[in-house]
């Protein structure tokens, strides 16, 4: 099997896998007894959440542990909001093509009476400072922008963003899932109040996540219990979770320059190769991206159905086509960057890892062209394209 | 698995798939927009369907359904062929997704469509109000839908 659905989880490293077994039957105290065997634990939770912070540049206190992205997204939405609702503030500005754990979050925040803004992404994938300057009004409470898409990998520009953020005193945070051990990450350099972590996309394991929410910007729990967590997060600590993301954590930050490096020669391969394929585009900007994100869209056939059959090959990866994302609709972020629906149907993204070889590489290479070739064949599009009775629109 | 074995056999060999020459009726719906659209070829002599033909762009369960539906009116009478529904396509490949079910009408109207075009280059008067609009609203709101 050839796994190239990285942005969707990864693998857990053998030495992640390692670090945390311990956890199972040998370190199992509750960090909140006082009894010797929970404060080891305790012990080895806070040297977790030390090494977490040391990877972010940010201080121990500020690293909260959670149950993974969509939590921690949550949290810090629902936090700053109640910091809107105290000061009569209900106005939020996100972009376009943020995550569902952001977006939905929000949907549910207009129908409690808040305002969003939606900043457009343009073809590049890429939100414009300008456009956020403009969209700020005297209500406005949170800014999240996230910091590397999930789908198309076009990395966002945070600093100039959270310096604007800054300038008005307002908070912003950013779902970083995607970007947090794959590029480097300095929150203190960035000026951000709060950033979204996943352990699983960096080889640690699902299940776990951190928030971080900066000294001195108020955090309000979202889940209420026990005084775990410094008090803002109840619940059982998840030890096992927290190592195995900071182990992961510290690899991905060791080893990104050179994992990256291989990433995005194989990636780039994959770019020039595939582009080969007549109407065909790479979607998102080909430079601003994370080095081990492909995503091209292949007119005339349907996502789904090359899925199947990669996978029939042996090849895992991913569409934004309808059918694969369990709505009428295609991936919003496609949309989001101006893609018509019939061209967003026809995507695909491959997701490397530190793991792919360069013989997968040329495996998909030689596979991929042959099936969207038989998938045009056997298409009435396609045929109305080649006819000339519909115009191409790549 | 998201289908069943049959579904895949299927998606995976296509029965009765490509164009046709020389069709004696041709019938096209869905919408490039929703994601699917299928095309039916049908050969007729002496008012039986000789020959089926059919391409299809969309989902594997889209590829699947247009491909029974073949087989099912493949020998049939042409007005024979007008009985197929989309719950006998969706027995006939032992279930699908409920979120697919719309897949199955669209095969359904894939046939009723060449079936009228046959109908129309004969001169042969029909029923107009069998067949629906071929939108996306009127094939997906037979999705997750309890189906008899």
């Amino acid at each position: 099997m050839i796994y190239l659905d990285n942005a969707g989880t990864t693998k857990v490293s053998s030495s992640v896998k390692k670090a945390m077994l311990p956890y199972l039957d040998e370190i199992y105290g509750n960090a909140s007894s006082l009894h010797n065997a929970g404060q080891i634990a305790k012990e080895h939770l806070e040297k977790a959440r030390d090494d977490v912070a040391k990877c972010l540049n940010a201080l121990k206190d500020e690293i909260f542990f959670t149950s993974g992205g969509t939590e921690s997204d949550n949290w810090a939405i629902e936090s700053a909001c109640k910091i809107g609702e105290i000061q009569n503030k209900k106005h939020i500005i996100t972009s376009a093509f943020e995550h569902h754990a952001i977006l939905n979050k929000l949907k549910e925040k207009e129908k409690q009476g808040f305002k969003v803004t939606y900043l457009p992404v343009y073809e590049n994938g890429i939100v414009k400072a300008s456009d956020l300057e403009n969209a700020i009004t005297e209500n406005t409470c949170l800014i999240t922008i996230m910091m590397a898409n999930n789908e198309i990998g076009t990395i966002q520009p945070i600093k100039e963003l959270a310096t604007i953020s800054q300038k008005h005193n307002i908070i912003f945070h950013t779902d970083a899932v995607q970007a947090v051990g794959h590029i480097p990450v300095d929150v203190k350099d960035l000026g951000i109040n709060m950033l979204s972590v996943s352990g699983h996309k960096f080889h640690g394991p699902k299940g776990v996540g951190v928030l971080y929410c900066k000294k001195g910007t108020p955090l309000f729990p979202l889940i209420n219990g026990g005084a775990q967590e410094k008090n803002k997060r109840a619940g059982t600590e998840n030890i096992m979770g927290a190592v195995g993301l900071s182990v992961a954590l510290k690899n991905a930050v060791e080893e990104m320059e050179k994992v990256n490096s291989k990433e995005q020669k194989l990636r780039d391969k994959l770019f020039y190769s595939l582009s080969k394929i007549p109407h065909s585009k790479i979607n998102g900007d080909k430079k601003n991206r994370l080095a081990n994100n492909f995503n091209m869209s292949f007119e005339g056939i349907e996502g789904e159905s090359l899925l199947l059959l990669l996978n029939e090959k042996g090849i895992c990866a991913s569409s934004g086509s309808a059918c694969t994302s369990g709505s009428l609709d295609p991936s919003h972020v496609l949309l989001s960057i101006g893609l018509i629906h019939e061209v967003a149907h026809g995507s695909l993204r491959i997701t490397l890892s530190k793991y792919n070889t360069l013989k997968e590489i040329n495996y998909v290479i030689k596979t991929v062209p042959e099936i969207v070739s038989y998938l045009r064949e056997i298409s009435p599009v396609w045929d109305e394209l080649e006819k000339g009775e519909r115009k191409h629109a790549i | 698995m998201l289908y069943s074995e049959k579904v895949m056999d299927h998606f995976l060999h296509p029965r009765n798939v490509g164009k046709m020459e020389n069709p004696d009726a041709v019938g096209e719906v869905g919408n490039a927009k929703c994601g699917d659209i299928m095309r039916m070829y049908l050969k007729v002599d002496n008012g039986v369907i000789t020959d089926v033909k059919f391409i299809t762009f969309g989902c594997g369960s889209a590829i699947a359904t247009s491909s029974i539906a073949t087989e099912m009116i493949k020998g049939k009478k042409i007005d024979e062929a007008l009985e197929l529904s989309n719950q006998a396509v969706v027995e006939a490949l032992g279930g699908l997704p409920s979120h697919k079910i719309h897949c199955s009408v669209l095969a359904e109207e894939a046939v009723k469509a060449a079936v009228k075009d046959y109908y129309e280059r004969n001169n042969i008067s029909y029923n107009k109000a069998k067949y629906c609009s071929n939108d996306c609203p009127c094939v997906h709101e037979f999705d997750n839908k309890p189906q008899n």
